[in-house]
């Protein structure tokens, strides 16, 4: 996907004015969602689960070498064909070669960030594959023309009319069609896919290297058949998303269930040990892509790799304020919200991620959601010193930012301040301040400072007579 | 006991009845109070914008204008958290900066678990009263039961509130650089707001940014700070 994280600030004010069904849709499905992960996380102690996760994802990073070496071994030993992609060339060259080689008209892919970072539907379609994603939510934005607005529920940001008005321009269902006929539709769809499909694509949640076993977690059963029908399954995975041993999953697996949705476990589990043997049902040639994009050199960077511990799972999103009230479409880029917002400027590069990092009140919620323990906050605050420092920020923040310093540098200067804010003309210093003022204003009505301030009053109550 | 007042420039500028009624709440407990003159801003808005050598600056003053103090208390859960948790951060390996952090306190944290003190009087007997709990107050500083405890031993009727524990949107700069999405989340947290007669929070930038916002679309809540209210659950004024 093409990042358009520049655009942020725009085209979030845009959203809001233009689509408000977007705020509600999202703002209350997210609030279902934490609920859920409130509750789940209240059945156990979180907070023991949370830092045993951290260690062991941390352990992995900071081994990653080791650990991939591992898989890649272990993976070939279950007749699995590994392929390392640096980044979306090597995965499409691979791709364009499993296609020309098995005569790929059709393919079936389940629900998948990363490839989305890797463009693999343009590029499938590019070659006149039809290309049909399973997952209902991601189905649906396929059919839109429109990238998913949220890691884990793709089109959270549509409301049920948007949908029942797309199903009948398609499909013909009836324009007020409730929600298990269209399921329905989709259902007839997809399953006519599953069964012609030569090539199914998915991603992973997990990859444990012990075992070389991927490990897809999911709630429609369309994954599954992703990579059983087709007698071809390709699996894009992520360098990090690797776990040392098959038990971790014990852990992984429902921590990142109740951080997600608020389940115990997702609905279906699939655990896969390459292709099918003797006898077995499954596809005949599995193919593992292991895809850095930008990864290693994150994991280099002593201030922001600890977003690579990144389960992908949405919670801070759904906990995100912010997110909430526009959805993820305006970030520009695959990942939104909080994880967006400390991902993309390490994967994209701080120039092109630029006002990411700005997409916060710092308020801490996505914290206290991520079942890793991503220091979101801290990392945001690192993106934008460093957003600094490179010379990124706009120059009337620079001029107010250094107006204050100046003003609040100097208790003279800032007591001139207080007397321009009760009605003496701002000094030309200052005038740098106005803008903010007016663009402050513009919401909240004008400023209404106390009549007189407290280090003027306290100059009369420091004498008081004490004892209350 | 002494404590050195940190009023932080928008509680100093906007909300002055503030500092008032923290100096003599803090007063009638026992409490000698200065307010060191020389104090402005704490650094954070430069700070969480990521101009941190302006931060830093600011942040090294206040080392000085606070460095013979016993206790520092703020009436503002954000500033009280850029001193104890970021000034260490910005000042990595500051013995002062880390000899401040450990002496900052916010109010009714300062009052609960310094002074010990879990009741002041009961001031706001019947008082229907909403309570935003500021983000870095909340998340940051670890103050939640602090305010609670105190307005609930006065007799205030607490109201419970879906958003009480969301951001208000304020978010310093964030309020100017993305204007629209800021009034949102604002608008977002006074839609739930229950039927209160005042709205009440430690920090005077999530105040002034609600209370705008009620301004501007015509709702009449009265907005007072901590602070305010806490001195009038001891002095049973209101
Ligand atoms: S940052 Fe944490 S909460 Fe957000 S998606 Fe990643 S693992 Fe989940």
């Amino acid at each position: 996907m093409r990042a358009k994280a520049k655009r942020y600030p725009k085209e979030a004010a845009r959203l809001l004015r233009e689509r408000p069904s977007v705020r509600e849709a999202v703002t209350g499905a997210t609030l279902h969602f934490e609920r859920n992960r409130l509750r789940a996380y209240g059945e156990i102690d979180t907070e023991a689960w949370r830092e045993r996760a951290r260690r062991v994802k941390d352990h992995v990073l900071t081994h990653l070498d080791h650990y991939l070496e591992l898989a890649e071994g272990r993976l070939r030993e279950n007749g699995v064909q590994v392929h390392w992609a640096e980044g979306p060339e090597e995965a499409h060259r691979l791709l364009r070669e499993v296609v020309a080689r098995h005569g790929v008209r059709r393919a079936v892919k389940a629900k998948s960030m990363l490839t989305e970072e890797l463009g693999v539907n343009p590029l499938l379609e590019s070659l006149g594959v039809e290309v049909y994603e399973t997952d209902l939510g991601e189905y649906l934005i396929q059919l839109l023309g429109e990238p998913p607005s949220h890691i884990v529920g793709p089109a959270i940001h549509l409301t049920l009319k948007e949908i029942q008005e797309l199903f009948h321009g398609r499909f013909g269902t009836p324009p007020d069609a409730p929600p298990e006929a269209l399921a329905q539709v989709a259902r007839r769809v997809l399953r006519e896919a599953f069964l012609t499909a030569e090539l199914g694509i998915s991603g992973a949640n997990f990859l444990v290297a012990e075992t070389g076993t991927l490990a897809l977690m999911e709630n429609e059963g369309n994954i599954r058949l992703s990579t059983s029908l087709p007698k071809v399954h390709v699996a894009f995975v992520g360098i990090e998303k690797l776990l040392p041993r098959l038990q971790d999953l014990a852990l992984f697996l429902p921590l990142t269930a109740r951080a997600a949705t608020g389940q115990r476990l997702s609905t279906f589990v699939s655990l896969l040990q390459g292709p099918a043997r003797e006898g077995e049902e499954g596809p005949e040639e599995v193919h593992v892509v292991l895809v850095d994009h930008g990864r290693t050199a994150l994991l280099a960077d002593p201030e922001a790799w600890e977003v690579l511990r990144c389960l992908r799972c949405g919670a801070c999103l759904n906990a995100c304020p912010v997110y909430r009230q526009t959805g993820g479409h305006p970030y520009g880029y695959v990942y939104s919200g909080p994880i967006g917002a400390v991902l993309d400027p390490g994967l994209l590069g701080l120039e092109e991620a630029y006002p990411l990092p700005y997409a916060s009140t710092l308020c801490g919620a996505c914290q206290e959601a991520c079942p890793v323990k991503i220091p979101i906050p801290r990392l945001l605050l690192t993106w934008r010193h460093r957003a600094v420092e490179e010379g990124l920020a706009p120059a009337w923040e620079r001029g107010a930012i250094g107006a204050f310093a100046r003003v609040m540098g100097s208790p003279a200067l800032y007591r001139l301040l207080s007397k321009a804010l009760r009605g003496l003309p701002l000094p030309q210093e200052l005038q740098v301040y106005l803008p903010v003022l007016k663009a402050w204003a513009e919401g909240r009505g004008p400023l209404r400072p106390s009549p007189r301030p407290f280090h003027e009053l306290w100059k009369e109550i420091k004498e008081e007579a004490r004892g209350g | 006991m002494r404590v050195a007042l940190f009023i932080t420039c928008l509680a100093d500028q906007f909300y002055a009845e503030a500092g008032v009624a923290a100096v003599r709440l803090l007063r009638a407990l026992g409490v000698e109070v200065d307010f060191p003159e020389d104090q402005t801003c704490c650094g954070q808005p430069a700070f969480n914008a990521g101009h941190w050598g302006e931060a830093r600056a600011l942040a090294k003053r206040s080392l000085e204008v606070f460095r013979e103090a016993e206790y520092v208390v703020l009436p503002s859960g954000s500033c009280a958290s850029m001193v104890r948790n970021h000034y260490p951060e910005l000042l990595p390996g500051d013995q002062g900066a880390l000899a401040l952090s450990e002496k900052t306190y916010e109010l009714s944290q300062f009052l609960v678990r310094v002074l010990g003190v879990e009741k002041l009087g009961e001031g706001l007997r019947g008082r229907r009263v909403a309570y935003h709990h500021g983000c870095h107050a909340l998340r940051e500083l670890g103050v939640k039961a602090e305010p609670l405890l105190l307005l609930q031993n006065a007799g205030a009727e607490l109201l419970p509130w879906e958003a009480a524990e969301e951001c208000c949107g304020f978010g310093g700069l964030f309020s100017v650089k993305l204007p629209e999405v800021s009034l949102s989340m604002a608008d977002r947290k006074l839609a739930t707001l229950p039927k209160a007669e005042v709205l009440t929070s430690t920090d005077a930038g999530c105040l002034l940014h609600l209370a705008g916002r009620m301004a501007k679309l015509g709702q009449g809540v009265r907005v007072a700070p901590l602070a305010t209210l806490l001195w009038e659950a001891y002095a049973g004024q209101g």
